[in-house]
């Protein structure tokens, strides 16, 4: 019989991406990791730091360029307001699935114990500091110490 | 599959679990199983809290079939999440959906 595989017991997720459909599939595998009583950290990188950002998480938007999930022409994707109504509908979608909007969700995230970091290199490249991001920031960090806090778990990059 | 066999003061019971831990026949579950089931979860001591949340679940599983995820159990059960991980810290809806009998909750929030 074969063995078994281990179970996975920790995991830390990256998110690199700052739209709307770029953050929540990171937030929804760190919350079900949590669930699952797995040991989580989040690590937000370049446009991904736009989903801790006080100011600007509450305004993610869909992509609707560049995007050819949207099965919509590039040109009509780039009128003026594509944007805002495709993401006015999936956030309209995602409230009838009870998924939480982003500054909603990232606190529950914080509450469930998973650590919440901002990659050092990407704050000084958009000249942010530690007061611009949400309180439940745990830390700044550089790349090293990310692969040190991931040791022993499964990396996932989003 | 397997069977296990829980020691309770109405005497010993042998019950059947899933791979993952979760009860194959919910109807077969009582209450005073509740201090062995949690203490293989490594909750030795059971709070209120703890017993709030096992029932609740219960209920809920009882009224609709299946028990809550944690983002419902923190919004519907009187306890916040951060408490919820505090009770339960392998997965508060996981957990106590094992220690109350009933099935895994479904659903990915």
């Amino acid at each position: 019989m074969a063995a078994t595989p281990a179970p996975i017991e920790k995991v830390s997720i990256i998110v690199s991406k700052g739209s709307l459909e770029g953050v929540y599939p990171g937030l929804i595998m760190a919350n079900g990791a949590r669930a699952e009583g797995m040991e989580c950290n989040l690590f937000f990188t370049f446009f991904g730091l736009d989903a801790i950002h006080r100011k600007r998480m509450e305004h993610l938007k869909v992509a609707t360029v560049g995007n050819p999930g949207m099965h919509l022409p590039t040109l009509i994707g780039g009128l003026p307001g594509m944007s805002a109504l495709a993401t006015h509908m999936m956030t309209k979608k995602m409230e009838e699935l009870d998924i939480p909007p982003v500054g909603e969700f990232m606190e529950m995230i914080a509450d469930t114990g998973a650590g919440i970091y901002a990659c050092k290199a990407s704050v000084d490249m958009f000249h942010l500091e530690k007061n611009d991001f949400i309180p439940q920031l745990d830390d700044i960090i550089t790349v090293g110490e990310f692969y040190e806090m991931a040791a022993g778990g499964q990396i996932i990059f989003t | 599959m397997s069977t296990t066999t829980l020691t309770t003061p109405a005497g010993v019971t042998s019950v059947e679990l899933t791979d993952d831990g979760f009860f194959v026949d919910p109807s077969v579950w009582t209450e005073d199983m509740v201090p062995e089931l949690a203490a293989r979860e490594g909750i030795d001591t059971l709070t209120d809290g703890h017993w709030r949340i096992v029932r609740f679940m219960r209920q809920e599983y009882l009224q609709k079939g299946t028990g809550p995820s944690v983002r419902a159990l923190g919004k519907t059960s009187g306890i916040g999440v951060k408490e919820l991980y505090e009770l339960f810290p392998k997965g508060p809806a996981k957990i106590a959906a094992r220690i109350a009998g009933i099935p895994k909750p479904k659903g990915c929030i």
